[in-house]
């Protein structure tokens, strides 16, 4: 069985998402649900790090794009970082690097937050 | 001369937990063809989304207790044909709009995105529709350009 975890943790004021496995139409409800929790929590800086996501389709992208504006008009980000060359394809193609900002790595990332 | 072809098919109910195995019956199949890495990546997430598309939408507010799904990999000699098939309410191929990234990206909607990777992904995509009978799309990629 292809397998989909989160796995959260607080860096600072920063809420950090580590997604692993398979993000699909099946799995997607999951990760959905994890980012909404801390939405729900008014925490609107947000770092979803993809290192150990294997395969991304519509769907996982389909949640970001379901947040991203709540989250900006809360004064926060959400930031992508550490995607494998596969999975960043997929975000390529559809334009996604215009609209969010992606990293190689998490520390570039909460920099970015102002975190250290 | 009739060319000669390999049949592979798939009959499953719609669930978004079948979407692995489909993934992995298309991809194998993408692999023992001599597909790049890349190129199996891409008929792997073409019928990914084409397949989630009927999980979730072929069905809706359709009574019938067959609802499956099939996915038909035909391997031609110059090309592999995917075929995702249903028998449910069918749609009208002129109403798929095809989103303009840019602006569908700053209106910061979500959905749709599939059926933009598919037509990018594979190098041609057809629509047969007999709603309630037989609902195909058929997606091919060629070898040698691959």
């Amino acid at each position: 069985m292809e397998k989909f975890e989160v796995f959260r943790k607080e860096m600072g004021t920063v809420r950090v998402l580590n997604i692993q496995g398979f993000l699909d139409a099946h799995t997607a409800p999951d990760f959905e649900n994890e980012l909404q929790k801390i939405i729900d929590e008014k925490s609107y800086r947000i770092i979803v790090n993809l290192d150990g996501l294997q395969y991304i389709s519509s769907a996982g992208l389909g949640v970001f794009m379901g947040v991203i504006e709540e989250i900006r008009n809360n004064g926060g980000d959400l930031k992508i970082c550490c995607a494998a060359p596969k999975v960043f394809k997929v975000f390529d193609l559809l334009g996604f690097p215009s609209l969010y900002e992606f990293y190689d790595g998490e520390e570039k990332a909460l920099k970015k937050f102002g975190e250290k | 001369m009739t060319e000669k072809t390999k049949k592979f098919q798939l009959k499953l109910p719609i669930e978004t937990a079948n979407l692995e195995i489909i993934r992995e019956f298309v991809a194998k199949i993408a692999q023992n063809t001599g597909f790049s890495e890349e190129n199996i990546h891409r008929i792997e997430l073409a019928v990914d989304e084409a397949s989630t598309n009927v999980i979730k939408h072929a069905y809706k507010g359709t009574k019938s207790d067959r609802k499956y799904i099939f996915v038909i990999v035909s391997n031609y000699s110059d090309r592999l044909e995917i075929d995702v098939v249903d028998s449910g309410r069918g749609f009208d191929p002129k109403q798929i709009k095809i989103p303009e990234m840019d602006i569908y990206l700053k209106n910061m909607k979500r959905g749709g995105l599939g059926i933009y990777l598919i037509k990018t992904l594979m190098d041609k995509v057809e629509y047969k529709i007999k709603p309630g009978v037989k609902n195909q799309v058929r997606m091919v990629k060629y070898k040698a350009i691959n």
